[in-house]
């Protein structure tokens, strides 16, 4: 107990820049994977992608990364366990950010795909059940959190599957597709502006201290229907912006001639940029939490001198921290992980790729919405899968597929490990 | 780097190099048309030079062909069956064999074509190439069966182009019948080993048609799947 108060913002300091490298990691690393698609189908160019990164990465980490950041801070570990020994909490935080860290660093060296996410979680779990007990571990929630691992990217497939032949179905297999894409995907517009602004606002905003929004004419009370209206609103302006671009498009009359679709794939091109702009915030809602979820832990320790509170919110500067580390990390080395992605020849038209992100993005936001940290990645390879369940994409390397799910199943017990062997060295260290 | 981001998810599409390869089938086999117009004017070296133009292409289009073959490995996720693909792939491979083989042997035999019989042949060899340009007319759907999921109009508009296909070579088997009649009418005056050899390259002309439908039935077989 004493060293908390003695040298607590010695652990204070230490988690804040070990998180933030962590936030910086995954905005160097992992961004490129939700982008990938958007990038990878030429619907953005690598510049505009780190754009939208930067703006809606930092925008999805702070207004909705709270509920993950709360999972990760306290969901894991059994609080009650730790209430005479709170340092070990400290130590052991400290340990899982060293141990994800090293972890993600050796395999973004090696090539491997690993998810952050897994290798947070494991790290915790690992310290708490070796290093202090199996008894300080929530387990019921862990197996939640497992399960959602399982069943996230069951459900974006499903959504993907959807998606893609309601477009089939209303765009495609129609006599006059182009009329029918510049009718429709303004309403696929509407849907993700929605999801993601009405789990934004329902679940998102009370983390920064917001209860209600008022503009002026109207007040709308996020708890109550009001975060419904507000969700639709803003919405409907993604979906008349949306519709605006669209009727600026320029059309070639030759280009419809030798390939049928081209034009259509065009209004699915701006659909793209939407769905991108969601997948980055869906991104940063639920992965900076893996970077600041136990830096989250150790400040509300030090700060409540070692008591172990439940109801404390998270201090004010974590999620900036986090969402700004991320954007550090983009800005300094997106650049170089996108151009690889860039150069990459991918036969991925947007009218399968926005399907896949739409799914991935509403996936990922509502798993953020409910507290629970998953794999971006994973949802976004389920939701490929699921539009090429409905014949959608030319080829799938199912090899690709069997290595990330191995990476992950890898993950867990190494970083488990490796948190193990930092808690010990902590603890001989501070004693 | 790249081995770590999501889009290693999604492996080369066949589809394009399967299109680049009837295409060049193609290129190859219309090459006929301009052999057989100089073995029928006697100019033996310009013949020759069209049947190594055409040679070369059936070669590009086997090195193609090894290479699809070689990038669809086993373990693809495709909206079609791989060995549906294959298959596909072999039977366009044919008909550029076939086209080879035809100016190979002409050429070699400075084999002629009977004037009276010239203008029916060029009318023969002509319907069955456009069997085999239907046919990459077919194939070159692909793209878009790919955008609708294989599905809907597009299959319906793909099958229609089949029914035309079948259509050509059953006309080509009219032309094929009345070419043969003829060419009994006046094979007594004609040197038998020729005539031997006329009958095997109206045969071979006719396979050309023959091959074409049977990728158009591939092609079907692939759509019907799943």
């Amino acid at each position: 107990m004493d060293i908390i108060l003695n040298s607590g913002s010695t652990f204070v300091i230490l988690a804040a820049v070990v998180g933030f490298f962590m936030a910086w990691g995954i905005g160097a690393n992992d961004v490129a994977n939700a982008m990938g698609t958007s990038v990878g189908s030429k619907a953005l160019t690598i510049k505009q992608a780190i754009i939208i990164a930067m703006i809606f990465e930092f925008a999805g980490a702070y207004l909705a990364g709270g509920e993950v950041t709360s999972t990760i801070r306290k969901g894991i570990i059994a609080g009650s366990h730790f209430i005479d020994t709170p340092e070990l909490l400290v130590y052991g935080m400290i340990s899982a950010l060293f141990a994800a860290g090293t972890w993600l660093l050796i395999a973004s060296a090696l090539g491997w795909p690993v998810s952050t996410t897994h290798s947070i979680v494991g790290a915790i779990v690992g310290f708490a059940a070796v290093g202090v007990s199996p008894e300080a571990v929530e387990w019921g929630k862990v197996t939640g959190i497992v399960g959602s691992w399982i069943i996230t990217p069951l459900i974006s497939g499903v959504i993907a599957f959807v998606i893609f032949n309601s477009a089939q179905k209303l765009i495609f297999d129609t006599d006059k597709p182009l009329e029918q894409a510049k009718r429709w995907v303004p309403a696929y517009m509407f849907l993700a502006g929605f999801v993601l602004s009405l789990v934004t606002i329902k679940k998102g905003l009370k983390h920064i201290g917001l209860e209600n929004v008022n503009l002026g004419i109207v007040n709308f009370e996020i708890k109550g229907i009001g975060g419904f209206y507000l969700a639709a609103i803003i919405a409907t302006i993604v979906a008349i912006i949306g519709k605006f671009f669209i009727s600026r498009l320029q059309f070639d009359e030759d280009l419809a001639k030798e390939a049928h679709y081209a034009n259509v794939e065009k209004v699915f091109a701006l659909l793209m940029i939407v769905t991108a702009c969601a997948m980055a915030f869906a991104h940063g809602s639920n992965d900076v939490a893996n970077a600041i979820g136990p830096l989250a832990a150790v400040v509300s320790i030090v700060d409540n001198d070692g008591a172990i509170a439940a109801q404390s919110i998270i201090a004010w500067w974590i999620l900036p921290l986090g969402a700004f580390g991320i954007v550090a990390g983009l800005a300094l080395f997106g650049h170089k992980v996108m151009a690889t992605i860039g150069q990459g020849i991918t036969h991925l038209t947007p009218s399968r790729g926005f399907a896949a992100e739409l799914a991935a993005a509403s996936t990922v936001v509502i798993a953020s919405g409910a507290g629970l940290p998953i794999s971006t990645t994973q949802t976004l390879v389920g939701a490929v899968l699921g539009v090429g369940m409905a014949r959608g994409i030319a080829a799938i390397n199912l090899g690709v597929v069997r290595n990330i799910v191995v990476s992950w199943v890898i993950t867990l017990p190494v970083g488990a490990g490796l948190s193990i062997i930092f808690f010990w060295i902590m603890q001989a260290v501070f004693g | 780097m790249a081995r770590n981001t999501i889009l290693g998810v999604f492996a080369k599409s066949p589809i394009k190099p399967l299109v680049k390869h009837i295409q060049i089938v193609i290129k190859c086999s219309q090459l006929l048309i301009p052999f057989f117009n100089a073995c029928t004017a006697q100019d033996w070296s310009e013949a020759s030079k069209v049947r190594r133009k055409l040679s070369k292409l059936e070669e590009d289009a086997d090195s193609l062909k090894r290479q699809l073959r070689l990038e669809l490995p086993s373990g693809l996720f495709m909206p079609v069956d791989r060995a549906d693909l294959l298959e596909l792939l072999t039977q366009q491979d044919k008909i550029a064999n076939k086209a080879k083989d035809i100016a190979g042997r002409v050429l070699g035999r400075k084999l002629e074509i009977p004037p009276s019989l010239q203008a029916e042949f060029s009318v023969y060899l002509v319907c069955c190439l456009d069997a085999t340009e239907k046919a990459a007319e077919a194939i070159n759907e692909l793209d878009d069966l790919l955008q609708t999921g294989f599905s809907g109009r597009e299959v319906i508009l793909v099958e229609k182009m089949i029914d035309q296909l079948d259509a050509i070579e059953d006309e080509s088997d009219d032309l094929q019948i009345i070419l043969r009649k003829n060419l009994l009418a006046i094979e007594k005056d004609l040197n038998p080993v020729d005539v031997i050899f006329l009958y095997q390259i109206i045969d071979w002309v006719g396979d050309l048609a023959d091959l074409a439908e049977r990728v158009g039935a591939r092609l079907e077989i692939l759509l019907a799947r799943k």
